[in-house]
C-alpha cells in the first residue's frame, strides 16, 4: 500500500475528516506502518505508550486484566484509532490490544500526534467526541455490571 | 620548585649556560673581523692606498690581494654563519629542554595537589598555565645569561676604549647611564604590575570559557547566552585596557630611552665641538669618541631590551609557579616509592576529623575499626558518609586524628600500597577517553612491567627518547611498554585476563551492553581472521535458519545479488555494498562520474532524474509548511529546511521549461534525492518493478566495470565473504530488517542472540565490544554504564579493600540487586566498605556504621543494632 492509499484510508476516519490532504500525507509519511499477525500484541496494559495506532486493515480486540483473568471488552475494525489515551494523558496503557486477524496499522508517534492536535483544533474536537462516546459506552457497561451484581 | 626563574635556570642549566656564553664570546673576534674587513677591502685593496708588501710571506699584486681579502671575507661569512647556527641550535635545544622540564614539574605538582585543591582551581586555569603561559620562557632561557654577558662585555670594552681616548669625554659618554639604570626599572615596575594583572585576567577568561563549555546545557536552558556574552565582553575589555596601558608605558620607556641616548651625542657635539674650536681637544679625538659612542648605543639597546624581556619572563614564571606552590602538597615519595604492605586486620580510625579550611568540619571524632576481611555497611543521615569512605580508601587524607593500618600510619603509606590494595568507586566515576577495555585495565597500570618486543630500530629510537627524557628531568618509563599487571588481576597473561574481564563484566551486569556495542562494531578481518570466520559461521547458520523457517523472511530481507532489496536504500542496492571512505557515500553518488557513467550505460539517468523530481515535489508539498528547525526535517525529509527554497525554484523552472532545461548542478541536486529512497519504508509509489529491474542491471554493470583505483572505495555484499566495512550484526544478518513489522528490532535481536549463543560466539562479540570507545569522560556511555564500568575496573584489580560509595545509584532496581549480590559474593572474606542509599540493604553486611551529621551514631553488628530506639531502626522504618 502506498502513501496515497493510506491517505484515502485516513480520510475515511472521522477524526481526520476536515484535514488537508497534504497534512494527512505528512502524517502518513512520518508514521511507521506496521503489520501484525493474528494474535500479535499491539501493546500491553500498564506499559508506557509512545504512539497511537490507526487501524488500516483487519481487526483487533481490547482486553483488560480483570480479577477473573483477561476480559475482552471491545473489538476494533478498520479506520479506528486506538492507544491515544496513553499518549494524551501520559498514563500507562489502560488495556491490552491484540490483533484478532492479520492487521495493518499506522503507528503515529506521540509528539507528532500532539502537534497535529495543536495545529488542527478540529481534530481535538473529534477526539473529544470519540472519547466522550467511549465514556458513555463504559458508563452503560458499568451500569449493566452493577445491575447484574445487585441481582 | 625554584621560586625565581634565574634560580631555575642556574639549577638545571648552569653548565649549558657557561658553554653558551663561551661560544658567544668565541664568536666575537670573527664578528669583529667581518665588520672590519670590508673597510680594508675598500681602502686597501680597491683604492690601493696601503697595499702591503707581502701577505703571509707571499708577494701579492693589487688584484691578487683583492681576491685574497674577498676570499677571507667569504670565509668569515661562513664562519659567522656557522657560529650563529650552532649557537642558535644550542640555545633552542636548551630552551626546549628547560621548557619540557618546567612543564613536567608543573604536571607532577598537579598530580601531587591534595584533592580539595581541585575544588578551588579549575582545569580552565591549570591547562593554560602549563601549556600557553610558560611557552615564551623557552625562548628566553637560552638568552638569559649569554646576552647580558656578551652585550655587557662589549659595552665595557667600548667604554674602556673611550676612557683611554679621553677620560673626560668617557665620563660624559656614560654620565647618563646611572640615571637610566635608576629610572628604567622604576618605569618598568608599573609595567610588571600590569603584566601580572593581564595574566590573572586571561586566566579568569580561560576559566570562564571552560565553565561555559561544561555548563553549556544550562546556558541554553536558561537563556543566559547574553549574560555570558556580556561577562566575557567585560573581561575582554579589562584585558584590552590593561594591554593598552602596557603598550603606552612600554613605548614611553622606549621613547625616554631613545631620548636619553641622543642626549649624550648632543653633549658631545655641543661641549666637544666647543673644546675643539677652542683648541682644548684634538679634532681626531672627538671623531674617535663619537664613533665609539655610536658603537656603544647598540649593545646598550640590546641590554635594555634584554632587561625588559627578562622582567616579562620573570613575572610569567613567578605567576605560574606561585599557583603551584600549595602548602599541603602530597609528599613526592607517596607517588614514587615502591612498597608492599599487606592489608590485614583492621583499619583503625582514631578520632579522625575531616574538613576544609574555613568550612565547618564534615567529619568529626570518628573512632572505629573497619575489618579488612569482612563487609561494612555505611549508612546514615547528614554529611560525612562519602568522606569517611574516601578516607578509608585513602583518596582523602584526614585533617585531624589518625588512621592506622597495623603499625603503620595510613596517611604515610605510598600509593603503590594504597592504590593497589584499596579501590574506591564513587557515584560519578570518571572514564578516560579510550576504549572500554583500556578503561577496565586502567587500574592495573602502575608500572611498566614488560618491554614490548621491539625491532632493533624501534629499540634504538626508544633509547634516544629516554636519553632525552633524562636530560629534561622527565620520567623515563616507556609508555609503549606493557604496563598491565596481570598478576594483580589474578591472571597469567593476556588471554587469561580477557576471560577474567568477561567474568567481571558479567558480575556488574554490563555484558549485555558490551554485547550490543560489539554487534554494532566493525572488525578488520585481516587483524582478527578468527572473529571474521566465526561471524561467517553465524551468517551461514542464519541462512540455514531462514531456509528452514520462511516466517523469518518477514523479519529479515537477505541481500541477494539477483534481487532488489526493498528494505535497503536505492544507493545500497546500486552499490550492493558498503561505501568505504567518502567516494561512494550516498550524498556524493549523484556527482560521482563513475556512477553517472554506469547510469547512462543502462539508460537510467533520465528515469532517476524524473524520480528525483517526483521526490522533490513530494518533499516540498509535505514539508514546506513546517516551521524552520522542525524535527521532521532531520528525521524524515530528504531536503533540509535551508535547501527548500532552492528546490522550490528548481520545481518552478521545470514546471515551465521541462526537465531538459535544468543546469547541470540542478540536475545533480534532483538526482541526489532518489538514492536515499527505501522502497519499503517511504511508500511513495516510485519504486516500480521496471525501475528495480533496471537498477539490478546497473548494480551488475557497476561491479563489473569498476576501475581498479575505485575498488577500495566499496565493500561489496558477497554472500561468501566477510564485509569489513559493515558491523558484526549486519554481517550476520547479511540483509536488512524488514520495515513495518511490529517489534522487528527486538525479535531479530533475540534471534541473533540465540544464534550467537548456539555458536558460542557471545564471548567473542563481547570482546569486540570492549573496543568500543567510551568518548570524552565516558560520554558515549549512559550514566549506569559508566558506573558499571567503574565497578568492573575496581573489581578487576582485586583490591584487599573495596570501597563503594553509592556506586550503583544509576542502575535500575533489578540490575542493582543483581549487581549487589554478585559483588557481595565476589568479595566474600575480603574487605568491603559500602555507602548504601537504603538502610535496609545493610542487612546483608556483617557490620554497620550509622553516621549522623559527620559523627558515628551507632556502630556494630546489624542484628544488635536493629532494635527499637536505634537510628538504624528508625532509618529502616522510614523506607
Amino acid at each position: 500500500m502506498s502513501i496515497a492509499e493510506e491517505v484515502n484510508c485516513l480520510r475515511r476516519i472521522p477524526l481526520f475528516a476536515n484535514i488537508d490532504t497534504s497534512k494527512l500525507k505528512l502524517l502518513a509519511f512520518t508514521s511507521e506502518r506496521l503489520s501484525f499477525r493474528s494474535g500479535d500484541v499491539l501493546f500491553e496494559q500498564d506499559e508506557m505508550g509512545t504512539c497511537a495506532y490507526i487501524l488500516l486493515r483487519g481487526e483487533a480486540e481490547v482486553i483488560i486484566a480483570g480479577p477473573g483473568g483477561p476480559l475482552a471488552v471491545a473489538t476494533l475494525g478498520s479506520n479506528e484509532i486506538v492507544g491515544e489515551i496513553a499518549i494524551l494523558c501520559d498514563v500507562p496503557r489502560t488495556a491490552t490490544v491484540r490483533a484478532s486477524t492479520d492487521l495493518e496499522a499506522l503507528c503515529v508517534p506521540k509528539d507528532h500526534f500532539l502537534q497535529m492536535i495543536a495545529d488542527f483544533p478540529q481534530m481535538g474536537l473529534e477526539i473529544m467526541r470519540s472519547l466522550a462516546h467511549r465514556l458513555e459506552q463504559t458508563t452503560v457497561r458499568l451500569r449493566e455490571v452493577l445491575a447484574a451484581q445487585a441481582t | 620548585m625554584e621560586s625565581s626563574i634565574f634560580r631555575f635556570i642556574l639549577r638545571h642549566s648552569v653548565r649549558q649556560q657557561i658553554v653558551l656564553t663561551l661560544m658567544t664570546l668565541a664568536s666575537f673576534p670573527f664578528l669583529y673581523a667581518s665588520l672590519d674587513l670590508p673597510k680594508r677591502i675598500v681602502n686597501e685593496a680597491i683604492a690601493g692606498k696601503k697595499l702591503p708588501e707581502s701577505f703571509l710571506g707571499f708577494h701579492l699584486d693589487q688584484v691578487t690581494y683583492l681576491f685574497v681579502l674577498c676570499g677571507l671575507f667569504l670565509t668569515l661569512v661562513l664562519v659567522n654563519g656557522a657560529f650563529k647556527y650552532v649557537i642558535n641550535t644550542y640555545k633552542g635545544r636548551l630552551g626546549e629542554r628547560m621548557l619540557r622540564r618546567l612543564r613536567y614539574e608543573l604536571y607532577v605538582r598537579v598530580l601531587r595537589f591534595p584533592l580539595p585543591r581541585f575544588r578551588k582551581m579549575s582545569s580552565g586555569e591549570i591547562i593554560p598555565m602549563i601549556t600557553a603561559e610558560v611557552e615564551p620562557l623557552g625562548g628566553f632561557i637560552g638568552d638569559a645569561i649569554a646576552i647580558p654577558v656578551f652585550q655587557g662585555g662589549t659595552l665595557l670594552v667600548y667604554i674602556a676604549f673611550i676612557f683611554v681616548q679621553d677620560p673626560v669625554l668617557g665620563a660624559a659618554a656614560v654620565s647618563l647611564y646611572p640615571f637610566q639604570g635608576w629610572l628604567i626599572p622604576r618605569l618598568q615596575r608599573k609595567v610588571n604590575q600590569l603584566g601580572k594583572q593581564r595574566v590573572r585576567a586571561m586566566r579568569q577568561i580561560a576559566d570562564r570559557i571552560g565553565e561555559t563549555v561544561s555548563g553549556i546545557q544550562e546556558v541554553h536552558t536558561h537563556n543566559t547566552a547574553s549574560w555570558h556574552l556580556a561577562d566575557l565582553s567585560h573581561r575582554l575589555g579589562d584585558v584590552y585596557r590593561i594591554r593598552f596601558e602596557i603598550y603606552q608605558r612600554k613605548f614611553f620607556v622606549k621613547f625616554l630611552n631613545n631620548f636619553i641616548n641622543q642626549l649624550t651625542p648632543f653633549f658631545f657635539y655641543a661641549i666637544g665641538g666647543y673644546l675643539v674650536i677652542h683648541g682644548q681637544l684634538s679634532f681626531g679625538a672627538l671623531v674617535a669618541v663619537l664613533a665609539a659612542y655610536k658603537d656603544l648605543a647598540a649593545p646598550w639597546k640590546e641590554l635594555l631590551d634584554w632587561y625588559q624581556q627578562k622582567e616579562d619572563n620573570r613575572i610569567k614564571y613567578e605567576q605560574v609557579v606561585e599557583q603551584f606552590h600549595v602548602p599541603d602538597l602530597l609528599a613526592e615519595r607517596l607517588l614514587r616509592e615502591e612498597e608492599d604492605v599487606p592489608f590485614t586486620g583492621a583499619l583503625s580510625f582514631r578520632n579522625v576529623g575531616f574538613g576544609e579550611d574555613g568550612g565547618s568540619p564534615i567529619l568529626e571524632g570518628v573512632t572505629c575499626d573497619i575489618p579488612l576481611d569482612g563487609h561494612t555497611a555505611l549508612i546514615g543521615v547528614g554529611s560525612g558518609r562519602d568522606e569517611l569512605a574516601q578516607l578509608a580508601a585513602r583518596v582523602l587524607l584526614p585533617s585531624s586524628g589518625q588512621i592506622r593500618l597495623g603499625e603503620r600510619d595510613y596517611a604515610e603509606l605510598p600509593e603503590s600500597v594504597t592504590g593497589r590494595r584499596a579501590a574506591y568507586v564513587g557515584a560519578s566515576p570518571y572514564l578516560f577517553s579510550a576504549s572500554l577495555y583500556e578503561n577496565l585495565v586502567y587500574g592495573l597500570r602502575h608500572r611498566p612491567l614488560r618491554e614490548n618486543g621491539e625491532s632493533e630500530e624501534a629499540e634504538q629510537h626508544r633509547k634516544s627518547r629516554m636519553t632525552e627524557s633524562v636530560l629534561s628531568g622527565n620520567a623515563t618509563d616507556d609508555v609503549h611498554a606493557d604496563w598491565i599487571d596481570y598478576a594483580a588481576a589474578g591472571c597469567d597473561g593476556p588471554e587469561d585476563l580477557k576471560a577474567r574481564i568477561l567474568r567481571v563484566v558479567t558480575m556488574v551486569s554490563l555484558q549485555d551492553d558490551v554485547y550490543g556495542m560489539g554487534l554494532n562494531r566493525t572488525v578488520d578481518p585481516e587483524r582478527r581472521p578468527d572473529v571474521a570466520a566465526r561471524v561467517m559461521e553465524a551468517r551461514d547458520a542464519m541462512r540455514a535458519m531462514m531456509l528452514n523457517n520462511p516466517e523469518l523472511g518477514r523479519l529479515v530481507e537477505r541481500f541477494d545479488p539477483d534481487r532488489y532489496t526493498v528494505n535497503a536504500t536505492l544507493a545500497e542496492n546500486l552499490l550492493f555494498g558498503t561505501p568505504v571512505g567518502p567516494i561512494f557515500q550516498t550524498d556524493a553518488l549523484a556527482s560521482n562520474p563513475y556512477m553517472l557513467h554506469v547510469l547512462d550505460k543502462v539508460g537510467l539517468s533520465d528515469t532517476l532524474l524524473e524520480t528525483g523530481h517526483k521526490v522533490a515535489e513530494t518533499m516540498v508539498e509535505l514539508f514546506a509548511g513546517l516551521p524552520p528547525g522542525h524535527e521532521f526535517f532531520e528525521r524524515f525529509s530528504f531536503i533540509g529546511f535551508a535547501e527548500l527554497p532552492e528546490y522550490q525554484a528548481i520545481l518552478a523552472r521545470t514546471a515551465k521549461e521541462g526537465l531538459g532545461a535544468l543546469r547541470p548542478e540542478e540536475r545533480t541536486r534532483l538526482m541526489t534525492l532518489p538514492f536515499k529512497l527505501i522502497g519499503a519504508r517511504h511508500r511513495l509509489g516510485l519504486m516500480t518493478p521496471d525501475l528495480e529491474k533496471k537498477l539490478l542491471e546497473a548494480r551488475h554493470v557497476f561491479a563489473r566495470d569498476l576501475p581498479a583505483d575505485l575498488k577500495h572505495a566499496v565493500a561489496f555484499f558477497d554472500p561468501e565473504a566477510y564485509n569489513a566495512a559493515a558491523s558484526i550484526q549486519d554481517n550476520i544478518l547479511f540483509g536488512r530488517m524488514v520495515y513495518g513489522q511490529a517489534q522487528v528490532q527486538s525479535k531479530v535481536g533475540r534471534i541473533v542472540a540465540d544464534l550467537v549463543d548456539q555458536l558460542h560466539l557471545r564471548d567473542t562479540i563481547v570482546e569486540v565490544g570492549l573496543d568500543h570507545p567510551v568518548g570524552v569522560a565516558g560520554s558515549r556511555l549512559s550514566a549506569a554504564q559508566r558506573q558499571k564500568a567503574a565497578l568492573a575496573r575496581a573489581l578487576l584489580k582485586r583490591p584487599d579493600l573495596l570501597v563503594l560509595s553509592e556506586a550503583t545509584s544509576g542502575l535500575d532496581t533489578s540490575s542493582q540487586s543483581k549487581v549487589h549480590s554478585a559483588i557481595l559474593g565476589e568479595r566474600k572474606g575480603c574487605g568491603l566498605v559500602w555507602v548504601l542509599q537504603r538502610a535496609g540493604l545493610a542487612r546483608a553486611f556483617e557490620r554497620v556504621i550509622v553516621m549522623k551529621d559527620g559523627r558515628i551514631a551507632e556502630h556494630g553488628r546489624f542484628d544488635e543494632l536493629n532494635r527499637p530506639g536505634t537510628l538504624l531502626h528508625e532509618l529502616i522504618a522510614a523506607e
